[in-house]
């Protein structure tokens, strides 16, 4: 049996920041990660952030990643395991974990649960085919492997994950036949679809993917035009050549743990699906589970940097660990919180969190 | 968007960044203290005096979304600097194609000169015809280079 003050699950934004803050403040971490690298999606993010320089903005999700990860290996009183897989929290507090292919037990008195999201599919006929893969295979293949996806892709959904992806694939030399969204407008940030628009990649707005064209693999799609009730327009279908199609359609929390846990969890759509209800210090209805970032709801990467530094302040705090200078830094990272949220391009997020955080307490 | 007289004065920055994101490394990439984000969320405003062109703001952008014009750089010509991410990088003298907001060509740039970045987004300076400096934002390479002697 493993013993330790905080166990963090997860190595993403959230969870390393939590780990390096809890740590700072002179708690015993164990950081456990299920890959065989830390870092979660930053180490695919070839792209410069958004946010402010408190999140690293202006700067390349990957670069971010080394940071974190130096800075995680500087702090003292990080314990870090890669691939650990947590297999269940026990209501006598045992977690059990796959270490290297070890089972291990461990006995926290807090966890923080930063397990990130997976990506949502689409039911189409074919969608099994070869070539068609998701936004976060891609970029791994991409980004971290140096293999290249397809000549010539389609995207599907114009979020800022597929506006995002598509500009990388631009950037490695794949032909970009362009990106179909089913809302009326693009959802991400314009100024990342401006820069595919001016390299001449066109956005088929109201348009969706009705199936798949290929026999040992991808040759091609039919794409249709939606009417105002999102159902396919007869007769606008066109069929579009190409050996690689992208679905980047959003993403639901990993939350596992959290209901095996016991946790009360709530559907809130704008946050990518169910969520745990928390509070404010990102504590769950379960008295020693706290989380931070997309598995809390989806979120950007700056804000799950900021939920983890706050969540890794307070759990350290509770355990009695509280720097000099808490009470300024846990405002400060509140406030940035807040400021992040603020503006119209948030206020679905704040629709969802506002279903689900719950009073603040103490 | 800068008006008559200031363009006659020289080099400044275009912000084509409309909608409101949490976002403001411009405001820190300014060493003048050009550029004012009250809230995170809201669209840069650029102080016109202050501002001379420089172009540092343009390698911080995330959003790719400031474009360096100089009205005063020829007399049929203007100086375009635009941030540029993808590789092989064009060569000073290179002609390339001038792509408007939607890809499409609407005539020749000159390479005036290759800015290359620690951060990997590169600046590159094109001659363009004046009437046309308002509407290129993108270049492509034309095939097997064409430099102009």
């Amino acid at each position: 049996m493993i013993t330790t003050e905080i166990l963090v699950i997860g190595a993403g934004p959230a969870g390393l920041m939590a780990a390096i803050h809890a740590a700072e403040a002179g708690a015993r971490v164990l950081l456990v990660e299920r890959a065989d690298r830390l870092g979660g999606q930053l180490i695919k993010q070839t792209h410069k952030f958004f946010g402010s320089k408190a999140e690293f903005a202006g700067e390349r999700g990957m670069d971010i990643a080394e940071k974190l990860i130096n800075w995680s290996s500087d702090v003292s009183g990080i314990t870090i395991w890669k691939n650990a897989v947590v297999l269940g929290i026990y209501p006598d507090g045992v977690v059990t974990i796959s270490h290297e292919g070890a089972f291990c037990t461990a006995r926290p008195k807090k966890i923080i649960i930063a397990t990130g999201a997976s990506e949502k599919t689409m039911a189409f006929p074919n969608n099994d085919l070869p070539g068609i893969y998701g936004a976060g295979a891609v970029q791994t293949l991409m980004n971290v492997h140096g293999v290249l996806p397809a000549k010539r892709i389609l995207m599907i959904g114009a979020g800022n994950i597929g506006v995002i992806v598509a500009y990388q694939l631009l950037q490695a030399g794949v032909e970009v036949a362009g990106i179909v969204e089913a809302a009326p407008q693009v959802g991400g940030y314009r100024v990342h679809a401006a820069k595919l628009q001016r390299h001449g990649v066109p956005i088929y707005t109201s348009h969706s993917i009705q199936l798949a064209h290929g026999d040992s693999c991808l040759e091609g799609v039919t794409i249709s035009k939606l009417d105002e009730k999102w159902q396919p327009i007869a007769g606008s279908e066109q069929y579009i050549a190409v050996d690689g199609l992208c679905l980047a359609v959003g993403l639901s929390p990993l939350t596992e743990l959290l209901w095996q846990a016991g946790c009360e969890m709530k559907f809130a759509g704008e946050l990518g699906g169910y969520v745990p209800l928390r509070d404010a210090n990102m504590k769950t209805t379960h008295e020693n589970i706290y989380v931070a970032g997309d598995v809390s709801g989806v979120e950007e990467a700056s804000a799950a940097m900021v939920e983890g530094k706050l969540a890794g302040l307070y759990v350290a705090s509770v355990l009695g660990h509280k720097k000099d200078s808490f009470t300024k830094e846990f405002q400060t990272a509140k406030s940035q919180l807040a400021a992040l949220r603020s503006g119209p391009a948030s206020v679905k997020i704040c629709t969802g969190l506002s279903k689900v955080v719950l009073e603040e307490v103490g | 968007m800068p008006s008559q007289e200031r363009f006659a004065k020289g080099p400044i920055a275009l912000f084509e960044c409309m909608q409101q994101i949490p976002c403001n490394p411009c405001v820190d990439a300014c060493s003048r203290g050009a550029i004012t984000v009250k809230e995170i969320n809201d669209c840069p405003s650029l102080n016109e005096e202050l501002c001379n062109g420089c172009g540092v703001c343009m390698t911080h952008c995330p959003g790719l979304s400031i474009f360096v014009v100089d009205y005063t750089y020829g007399k049929d010509v203007a100086l375009l600097k635009i941030p540029y991410e993808f590789s092989p990088l064009p060569e000073a003298k290179d002609v390339v194609d001038a792509l408007n907001r939607h890809g499409e060509r609407v005539g020749s740039a000159q390479v005036i000169r290759v800015q290359t970045s620690p951060n990997k987004t590169n600046i590159i300076w094109l001659s363009v015809p004046r009437e046309l400096a308002m509407e290129v934002r993108s270049i492509r390479l034309q095939k097997g280079g064409h430099h102009e002697s």
